[in-house]
């Protein structure tokens, strides 16, 4: 038991209600861990938080702490309070990289809560919004003894500050019928083909990679990473004309027209009057909603690959922005296949190191050069699914109008004769 | 410790997820033919091969001490042959061949104060921060407001009553960790950074100060002879993007760092493009331990949506049907001047056109 328990009259109302509570996860580490040195971090833990909720105001300050040989991985943080709260002065967390695609047996779970009871506070997290498994509050000195023991079974640590980041993935093959993409290979091909960038923080500011099996984009890729790797096809949805049968006479027809047909967003579904479904596969932008509601009917196609958007990112510092499709869709079959997006993100990724100012996400640079420079720097060529329209403007010098449109012409010529 | 005896670390990166597989899910691996929803919480798997594979979700508190792991650990070797996964929104996942043990595994759950739910058309675990437990930044806590919240919408967890999922997030500054939601709960600051002049030149590299702010509204000064930074009070907008890379500009404020409530946001392709969250209220008091006014206004939304939004509709497809005066109109919050939109590209999101729902 720790000497004195601080009283914690705001939190204590947190251990009301029935959704599990985390404050009394922590009395727990104060009260029944065997560890003084774990009550007395939870104790300390447990005033400080309470002083932050009377005060409405975090204390904890960043400083420098990382593991020998890396430069990242590691959120140091430090009490401004610690004279008062000495036990969880030093408080940091190790981000540490998760299985592609969350998975654990219990076993490892239990052993690395041992290591973690044997370092650290005792408290953890899967996962954190970037995706990492976060061992939250070990001291300085702690932190690297606790990456030793783990680092030895195989645990890494993730990225953090200008570098690139722990990269995530959806449950996908493993375990969902929309999954169009081998996820899990994806995410580590191309996060572990940077952990040197991933350990030693020197790029503009955070990458991210995210790996969604299908179009629902499930790790909201589109919206958080640099990087998003989502699953499509390019052939025709498969239907099951039985089961949309089955389907219709089990909701209905008018459900079935109003909650699939209508709500198609390029209106390229018809139900027949014999109640067999007619897709229009030409029109359909994968947007998953007819699978998402007739699963058992419709399924993705046969010809899989995947649609690479780059440049989404949250607010600051010029506002939110989503990803752009920088690859409408390329196969992912083959080793040669992993090879040419493995090679795509090293062009960006080094052609941002290049031109991306301090803290610009690779989206901002895109945003400030404009997409054709970047397009041209990482050497991918222009395509009408890369934007909803062309221009509006006029405000552009067209001079090169001719060699461009020759540019079309020759590559639209290869592309045809490759297919013949 | 002497630099020879330091240890050199193995750089093994992501680690494979396929030896924590569960087995069925190994052997079906890109196999899976279609799912079903038998009850919420359960989700049932079928394969081309005809093996089946049944996920039970549960919430947690996300914080975990080791004790509660230990307990999902155990849970998961009685009923789930020792393999779990966690979604994104930190609930856990067990996986099971045999329906026999689906009824057994949600009960252990639930006895151990775990709570089933979370699938399909209900209310997500609220997707959250770290906030005044770890985060150097945060104007808020997150696990807190997380917990007050999922207290009062956890029959909404449990079940699937809703129009479509609805996924909501919390976020601790304006940088915005937790994403983008169907709901989002972030704090808004409504004053300039109070800055101590006495630590600037100290703590700041004031060059990348200057260079953080939106709206260039930072520039460097001399205050009692010392060199600092002064913000231009007209223009700043109270964002906190300078406090980060210069902790002595303290731009968090027990009164006036305030929550602000977003709805609309929607990761999924599904039936229109991705789309970002739309200021909808502001002005709500940063208020622990419980945020009460802040969970008013969620449940206030969720009850307009669950009460008009159609089948399958995410709140961005509701309101986009219904148009945004008839939002404002059913859920009472008042439309103000801050929800015309001036930031770079808002043209865009004014109405030019006559379409009006008279």
């Amino acid at each position: 038991m720790a000497k004195s328990i601080h009283d914690t009259p705001m939190l204590d109302e947190l251990e009301n209600g029935p959704w599990p509570s985390f404050i009394s996860g922590i009395k727990r580490l104060r009260d029944q861990h065997s560890d003084e040195r774990i009550n007395g971090i939870a104790n300390d833990l447990l005033g400080q938080l309470e002083h932050s909720y009377e005060t409405r105001k975090g204390y904890w300050k960043g400083g420098t702490v990382s593991v020998y040989g890396y430069g990242g991985g590691i959120i140091p943080r430090f009490s401004e309070v610690g004279a008062q709260f000495p036990e969880s002065r030093e408080f940091h967390t190790l981000r540490v990289q998760p299985p592609a695609g969350n998975f654990y047996s219990t076993d490892m779970l239990r052993k690395l809560g041992d290591s973690w009871e044997k370092w650290g506070s005792g408290l953890v997290t899967f996962h954190g919004q970037t995706g990492n498994i976060m061992f939250i509050g070990a001291s300085t000195e702690n932190t690297q003894h606790f990456f030793d023991e783990i680092n030895d079974y195989g645990w890494d640590l993730g990225g953090a500050g200008p570098c690139v980041r722990t990269a995530m993935s959806c449950v996908g093959s493993a375990r969902c019928e929309q999954s169009c993409a081998n996820e899990h290979k994806i995410h580590r091909t191309l996060v572990n083909n940077f952990t040197d960038d991933v350990h030693r923080p020197a790029l503009p500011y955070k990458f991210k990679f995210k790996v969604s099996g299908c179009p629902n984009d499930c790790v909201n890729s589109i919206e958080r990473a640099d990087f998003a790797v989502i699953g499509t096809w390019r052939d025709e949805i498969k239907v099951d004309q039985e089961e949309v049968e089955a389907f219709v006479n089990k909701k209905g027809r008018q459900y079935t027209i109003d909650n699939v047909i209508t709500r198609c967003p390029t209106n390229c579904m018809s139900l027949k009057d014999d109640d067999t479904l007619e897709i229009d596969d030409r029109n359909c932008v994968k947007c998953m909603h007819c699978l998402n509601v007739m699963p058992k009917a419709l399924s993705p196609g046969d010809d899989k690959g995947v649609t690479v958007l780059m440049g989404g990112k949250r607010t600051l510092k010029i506002g939110d922005l989503m990803g752009t499709v920088i690859v409408p869709f390329m196969k992912l079959e083959t080793e040669q296949d992993y090879e040419r997006i493995t090679e795509l993100a090293e062009e960006t990724i080094d052609f941002w190191a290049e031109n991306g100012l301090e803290h610009e996400r690779c989206g901002e640079m895109i945003e400030r050069i404009g997409l054709v420079n970047f397009l041209e720097g990482i050497g991918v060529d222009v395509d009408p699914n890369m934007v909803s329209h062309p221009r509006e403007s006029s405000y552009v010098r067209m001079d090169g109008w001719d060699e461009e449109a020759e540019k079309w012409f020759s590559r639209k010529a290869e592309e045809k004769a490759a297919a013949g | 410790m002497a630099q020879k005896d330091m240890r050199s670390p193995i750089e093994s990166g992501c680690p494979d997820g396929f030896q924590y597989m569960h087995p069925v899910m190994l052997k079906n691996f890109g196999q899976w033919k279609y799912h079903e929803h038998p009850r919420p919480g359960v989700l049932r798997h079928i394969a081309h091969s005809g093996d089946e594979v049944w996920t039970v979700k549960a919430g947690t508190q996300r914080i975990l001490d080791v004790f509660t792991l230990r307990k999902l650990c155990e849970i998961g070797d009685k009923f789930a042959d020792g393999y779990v996964r966690f979604t994104i929104r930190s609930n856990i996942e067990y996986m099971i061949e045999d329906e026999s043990k689906v009824e057994r595994l949600i009960d252990a759950l639930e006895g151990a104060g775990f709570v089933v739910g979370g699938t399909a058309n209900s209310v997500a675990m609220i997707s959250h921060t770290q906030g005044w437990l770890h985060c150097d930044i945060p104007g808020t806590d997150a696990s807190g407001v997380v917990k007050a919240m999922m207290d009062e919408l956890i029959d909404e967890f449990k079940n699937c009553n809703m129009p479509n999922r609805v996924h909501i997030t919390t976020s601790c500054c304006q940088i915005n960790c937790g994403g983008q939601g169907d709901i989002a709960i972030n704090v808004q600051h409504t004053k300039p950074p109070k800055i101590n002049h006495d630590l600037v030149a100290n703590v700041c590299e004031r060059p990348s100060v200057v260079a953080r702010c939106p709206v260039a509204a930072i520039r460097p000064a001399q205050v009692n002879g010392k060199p600092t930074l002064e913000v231009d009070e007209k223009k700043c907008i109270c964002c906190g993007a300078c406090y980060p890379p210069c902790p002595p500009m303290q731009i968090n404020d027990p009164e006036h760092s305030k929550l602000a409530i977003w709805v609309g946001g929607n990761h999924s392709n599904a039936r229109s493009k991705p789309s970002f969250q739309k200021l909808v209220a502001a002005g709500v008091p940063n208020n622990p331990p419980r945020w009460p006014e802040a969970t008013a206004i969620v449940k206030k939304i969720l009850r307009a949506y669950k009460a008009d939004a159609k089948d399958w509709e995410r709140i961005n497809d509701w309101i986009d049907r219904i148009g945004w005066p008839r939002f404002f109109e059913l859920t009472g919050l008042p439309f103000t001047k801050y929800h015309i939109d001036h930031w770079r590209g808002s043209r865009k999101s004014l109405n030019s056109s006559s379409y009006i729902r008279l």
